[in-house]
């Protein structure tokens, strides 16, 4: 199994579930996270004082895939994220060693 | 006793009060979440200290008699000898030039809410990092020596700048260069928040601010008409000019943030409005639309430019209260000196001065006094920690806002329920 993890831009939540659900996952977990990449952050101005704000709000996406369907669904969130601008994110994912359903103790790919 | 005139100024009044808890959201929603409640505080807390000492002993030494042009007397403390058939000259005359008569303790009333208010105003530059305690303080001897005095001065017969003639429809000296000039000599005594011009200090919520300056906007048709004192064209024109004014302060406001900074930013419309409104108290009795205009346009590019004089001089003003209240005082205060429909020319612009730099230099020295001897006595400021903490927590054992529990949780706010608290005690003593 993967854990595959994607940071995105918040706005592109919506598209993605869409996505994910066309594909057949059916669970995730997301969290609203902030953060830096190329983009840097952006500046405001308050009564004339500048501020740099680096962290922006991002949208972190956790999916767990069976290996056989890990490329193939990081394909689909990638496709789904994309807005061809600076700061679209990252996705990653990293091997999973065991998963468990909490109602029912199935183990392994039976727990997705 | 005019019963219109009478019941006008009660409804001022009232008017007035609302501008308190205005202000206090203006500024609240200026600082960062964790002392947002001090913020609120700071304001509210003079409608309790002030309203009293005012009926105690404010109104006597502000209003009652005079003592050497400089002050008033005793006569008037705990407002004895004023009953309900006490009265006090409006501004509006009748046909033969005699002054109308409104109920006293309608003027009480009334010029209670100013003396809250002005006190309040000072909090602003104190943002984040004094003592709750020591702001009380404060807050009493500050009203004590430099308001009730300078309300003398200004507004009561007898008082010397009242009797030179110097113009102050409903405060622009006696309210905000005495508040401007108060915040400056109390920030220089209290000094810069830890992280000042370092760390970011972003208003944590433009709607509360936009919030309180609407009713800021909403009170001061009462302070401001209403200190005619009476109803007549020229409490109409007050307030007619005072809505003019405040749209073109909003409008000098954002052209010049926007050409400058490049956007038109909400803190800057409502800044302003501030700055319009404060701009117009002492001048829009006085002048025609077009002087308002001019007024108002005038406050808003110049206090605009003036609120960033803070970081090339130094000292840490937190919420503008110089660049705003100060600047916008002597703005209007000066301008009604030439724009004055009935008296305008450079000797009304002489007494006018007089007015502003008299006052100015008084309530600097008195402030600076108050404030260093707070400061070496029971401490003007919180502790570094309690200010890196938030004052919220540490002045007040209050959060404003829980998001810890928004998804209904205990665990991570660790929230000790009240009724929990009292099963555990009373196992105690079973």
């Amino acid at each position: 199994m993967k854990l595959i993890t994607a940071v995105v831009k918040p706005h592109r939540l919506d598209e993605i579930k869409e996505a994910l659900q066309a594909f057949g996952v059916h669970g995730l977990t997301v969290t609203e996270a902030s953060g830096y990449g190329r983009q840097r952050g952006h500046t405001e101005v308050y009564r004339g004082a500048e501020y740099t704000v680096d962290l922006v709000p991002k949208i972190r996406i956790e999916v767990l895939a069976e290996d056989d369907d890990a490329e193939q669904l990081i394909d689909v969130i990638v496709k789904a994220a994309r807005t061809g601008k600076i700061g679209d994110g990252k996705v990653w994912s990293l091997p999973v060693e065991t998963a468990v359903r909490v109602r029912t103790g199935e183990r392994g790919p039976d727990a997705l | 006793m005019n019963g219109t005139d009478t019941g006008f100024v009660l409804i001022s009044a009232a008017l007035v009060m609302v501008m308190t808890p205005g202000l206090a959201l203006f500024y609240g929603g200026m600082v960062r979440a964790k002392s947002v409640l001090n913020m609120l505080m700071m304001s509210f807390i003079s409608l309790g200290i002030v309203s009293i000492l005012w009926v105690l002993f404010g109104y006597s030494l502000a209003f009652s008699g005079d003592v050497g042009h400089f002050i008033g007397n005793f006569d008037a403390i705990g407002l004895k000898g004023i009953d309900f058939t006490s009265t006090v000259d409006s501004f509006v005359t009748n046909a033969k030039g005699e002054p109308h008569k409104i109920a006293a303790f309608s003027f009480i009333l009334f010029q209670m809410l100013f003396a809250v208010i002005t006190p309040a105003l000072m909090s602003g530059a104190l943002a984040d990092r004094v003592k709750f305690s020591a702001w009380m303080v404060f807050v009493a001897l500050w009203v004590t020596l430099a308001y009730f005095p300078v309300a003398h001065w200004v507004w009561a017969p007898g008082g010397w700048l009242f009797d030179m003639g110097v113009i102050d429809f409903a405060g622009g000296t006696a309210v905000h260069i005495n508040a401007g000039i108060g915040a400056l000599a109390a920030v220089l005594v209290v000094g810069k928040r830890i992280g000042f011009k370092k760390d970011p200090m972003r208003p944590h919520s433009l709607p509360l601010v936009l919030i309180g300056t609407a009713l800021l906007w909403f009170g001061w048709f009462g302070f401001n008409a209403g200190s005619w004192l009476g109803v007549d064209g020229t409490t109409a024109r007050m307030a007619l000019n005072t809505q003019i004014a405040t749209a073109a302060a909003i409008i000098g406001w954002l052209i010049y943030e926007r050409i400058r900074h490049g956007a038109f930013t909400t803190l800057g419309a409502c800044s302003g409005a501030v700055a319009g409104l404060v701009a117009i108290t002492p001048s829009g009795g006085h002048v025609n639309a077009f002087g308002a205009i001019l007024i108002g346009v005038v406050a808003g590019v110049v206090c605009s430019w003036a609120v960033s004089l803070k970081y090339k001089l130094g000292y840490d003003d937190s919420l503008d209260v110089v660049g705003v209240h100060l600047v916008g005082g002597v703005i209007g205060t000066l301008m009604v000196g030439f724009l004055a429909t009935e008296a305008g020319g450079w000797d009304q612009f002489g007494k006018q001065a007089t007015g502003a730099f008299s006052v100015m230099g008084y309530t600097f020295v008195v402030t600076w006094i108050i404030a260093f001897a707070i400061q070496k006595t029971i401490g003007f400021r919180a502790s570094e920690e309690d200010e890196v903490t938030g004052v919220d927590q540490t002045q007040h054992a209050e959060t404003a806002y829980d998001f810890s529990s928004a998804a209904g949780s205990h665990i991570s706010s660790g929230v000790t329920s009240p009724v929990a608290a009292a099963t555990q005690s009373k196992k105690v003593e079973a």
